[in-house]
């Protein structure tokens, strides 16, 4: 993992100089494409809130029919949230701007908290980008759920053989050349599937055309330390419940110091408990000598 | 002929050694105590509601959430557990590092019930794995999750579960009266010694360190980047507060099995834990005092949170700190025992905080553990007295080791 952990932050390292250098690193550009990760952009603008993409969600990995939900969460207003049955969701919300869509599903971190912290590495950010779930590997610890600063796996509690939920990007279909369900069937073009670099491009060129619409920042471009998954909005992201208390650096970066301690550790404390043992081992023997 | 001899020779070994285990697993005291008559019911309880919970999964016995992932079975079982299992690093490293002869007579217990906390505690965490016939998944190397924390402890509870073994194995080999394996096994303790506590350094802050990626989820006044110095310094008080108050109950009904020697130290071993024990939370209070001051958390304290913090503060680390600081001056061995206590409460008040009280502290719906979850957590810790005593009534633990022991050493 140490192996996977550097090489990642050789990639990110890279796309970073890449962004901040732009077309001149132009010899770069040919490491990047290899190893960029693929992301879907969320334009809270073009949104009609159809509910398309959950039915597609649903479809591709089959999973219960939402049509229930959805017309019980329009009936009473109430906020859905994705879990077992349903991988994303899409909310209305009341902002200055009327009524506004917002997609919810994994964020596909660049540094998943959910995969560092994973024991058996059933959570895995696979090099294409999208976080994905293996079911031989899990034990079921829910680790994952704690440490995601999104809450986005949901675990099988009423099932005795219990799995992860989450959306994978619909990994499958990209590995056979497909778009993820979501994104092709989007009769509004409010999703867009490419490469990271490009999408966070094309978002700027958006914000850049239409400055009046659109709030100046890219969700997700720095949000835990970048994710895959970038959002756009006419509106402030606090008025959307999109969580803005999210740090911008990574989570895996809150236990590195940590888990780098540990071989320091490990060689120092037992030889320092050697040294003391073998200095103390005569103490004894002096005191009893001395009470006789 | 002579084979047939040689066969017979052996069924008559096997026999005896069967029937020594035999009467061996038999109850040895009364049956109807009151203790057993409490424990029985919910112990049997507690294995019909494992039952469920495989059969239903987890959802059918317990209060967990999507939100609140973990409950009292990690919160509580394990973190907690574990804590106070610390005793038994802590006294190893006075006796077998520091030479402190005097707590000699109570390694072999505290190693016993440290032991076997790690077997229950860290056994009560399969219940709360969803998949767990995947456990050993981190052990066999399908896929090593080298980054986690948890891999990590996981790594180290087995480790240290086999060190303990190793440093108990004597007390094993002389009720067995293996005159061989003892030798070997008790040549091998200084070493298990100093591997045990190094695991113990790292796992007991390695607890604490689970939960440094929640950061916006637990309340901020007991989240920061020290948990794992505060998890670890507390397990030493933890664990020693948790000798006094097992040793003192122990001391009372293996009255019987105790030496005239170990008797006149058991007061006089209690008196220099207090001491070690009023250092350490004075220690820990400080700790808690400098990261305070330094996360600048003031306009906190004035909230329900801020006074529940006071309230662990005050009443639960200072206040058993000087009821120790006094036990200790004034020779008071009933004031050591409630200081105990209330060191102990603080400590299962601490690591509730951090897992299950302050954890998504912002929600409107709460986490209350059901009392499904409730009774299997007793059974859980009456199952471990039951095998504890079962321990204690037969190898020399609190009594002398056998007198063949003491010829091989001399």
């Amino acid at each position: 993992m140490s192996l996977d952990r550097r090489k990642f932050f050789k990639v990110l390292g890279v796309t970073g100089i890449t962004l901040a250098i732009g077309k001149e690193a132009g010899a770069n550009q040919a490491i990047v494409s290899e190893t960029e990760f693929s992301g879907v952009l969320f334009d809270a603008v073009r949104c009609k809130g159809c509910h398309g993409c959950e039915y597609d969600c649903a479809d591709a990995n089959n999973l219960p029919d939402p049509s229930e939900s959805i017309l019980k969460a329009e009936k009473t207003g109430m906020k859905r949230k994705t879990d077992e049955s349903r991988r994303t969701v899409v909310n209305g919300y009341q902002t200055s701007k009327g009524e506004v869509f917002l997609k919810t599903q994994c964020m596909h971190c660049n540094e998943p908290a959910c995969a560092a912290a994973c024991l058996t590495q059933a959570m895995y950010k696979t090099k294409e980008g999208p976080v994905t779930w293996r079911t031989e590997k899990c034990m079921g610890c829910r680790y994952c759920m704690v440490s995601c600063p999104f809450d986005i796996p949901k675990f099988e509690y009423h099932s005795p053989n219990p799995k992860i939920q989450k959306c994978t990007m619909c990994y499958d279909r990209l590995k056979t050349g497909e778009l993820p369900a979501c994104v092709a069937n989007c009769p509004n073009d409010a999703l867009m599937f490419g490469k990271r670099r490009e999408l966070i491009k094309e978002a700027r060129k958006r914000i850049y055309e239409k400055p009046e619409i659109y709030v100046d920042q890219i969700y997700g471009e720095h949000e835990a330390g970048g994710t895959d998954w970038l959002y756009l909005s006419p509106v402030p992201f606090n008025e959307l419940l999109l969580k803005t208390t999210i740090q911008n650096s990574s989570y895996p970066q809150l236990t590195k110091g940590f888990l780098y301690s540990v071989p320091s550790v490990f060689v120092l404390v037992p030889a320092l408990l050697l040294g003391i043992q073998k200095a103390t081992a005569n103490i004894h023997k002096i005191s009893e000598s001395d009470d006789e | 002929m002579m084979s047939n001899i040689y066969s017979v020779k052996v069924d008559h070994g096997v026999t005896t050694t069967w029937k020594f285990f035999l009467s061996e697993i038999k109850p040895k005291g009364k049956l109807l105590t009151p203790f057993n008559i409490i424990s029985i019911p919910i112990i049997l309880l507690g294995l019909g509601i494992i039952v469920i919970r495989f059969w239903k999964g987890l959802g059918s016995v317990t209060n967990l959430t999507q939100e609140v992932p973990w409950g009292l079975w990690i919160g509580f079982d394990v973190v907690t557990g574990v804590a106070f299992a610390g005793g038994a690093y802590v006294i190893c490293f006075m006796v077998y590092i520091l030479n402190m002869q005097k707590y000699h007579s109570i390694v072999r217990i505290t190693v016993l019930n440290g032991f076997l906390a790690y077997v229950f505690y860290a056994g009560a965490l399969l219940l709360d794995l969803g998949r767990p016939w995947n456990v050993i998944n981190p052990i066999i190397g399908n896929n090593f999750g080298t980054s986690s924390v948890l891999f990590l402890v996981a790594w180290h509870f087995l480790l240290y579960m086999i060190a303990q073994l190793i440093e108990f194995s004597p007390a094993i080999a002389e009720w067995l009266g293996a005159r061989r394996a003892h030798k070997i096994l008790s040549g091998m303790t200084i070493a298990a010694v100093i591997f045990g506590i190094t695991l113990s350094i790292l796992h007991q802050s390695g607890l604490g360190a689970l939960f440094l990626m929640a950061k916006e989820k637990i309340h901020p006044l007991w989240y920061s980047e020290f948990i794992p110095l505060l998890f670890l310094v507390s397990s030493i008080f933890a664990g020693l507060s948790m000798i006094i108050f097992e040793g003192s109950i122990s001391h009372k009904v293996f009255f019987s099995q105790i030496s005239e020697k170990n008797h006149l130290a058991h007061k006089s071993i209690m008196h220099g834990l207090s001491k070690i024990c009023t250092g350490t939370l004075f220690a820990y209070f400080f700790l808690q005092l400098l990261v305070f001051i330094h996360g600048k958390h003031w306009n906190m304290i004035n909230s329900p949170y801020g006074y529940w913090f006071l309230f662990e503060m005050t009443g639960f680390v200072l206040m058993p700190m000087f009821l120790y600081f006094i036990g200790y001056r004034k020779n008071n061995i009933l004031m050591i025992r409630i200081a105990a206590i209330i060191t102990m409460l603080g400590v299962i008040l601490n690591r509730l905080n951090v897992t299950v009280i302050g954890f998504r502290w912002y929600d409107h719906i709460r986490y209350v553990p059901s009392w499904m979850e409730i009774v299997v957590t007793l059974a859980v810790i009456f199952t471990e007295i039951w095998v504890f005593r079962w321990v204690i009534n037969r190898m020399p633990v609190l009594r002398e080791s056998p007198i063949w022991v003491k010829k091989i050493n001399n």
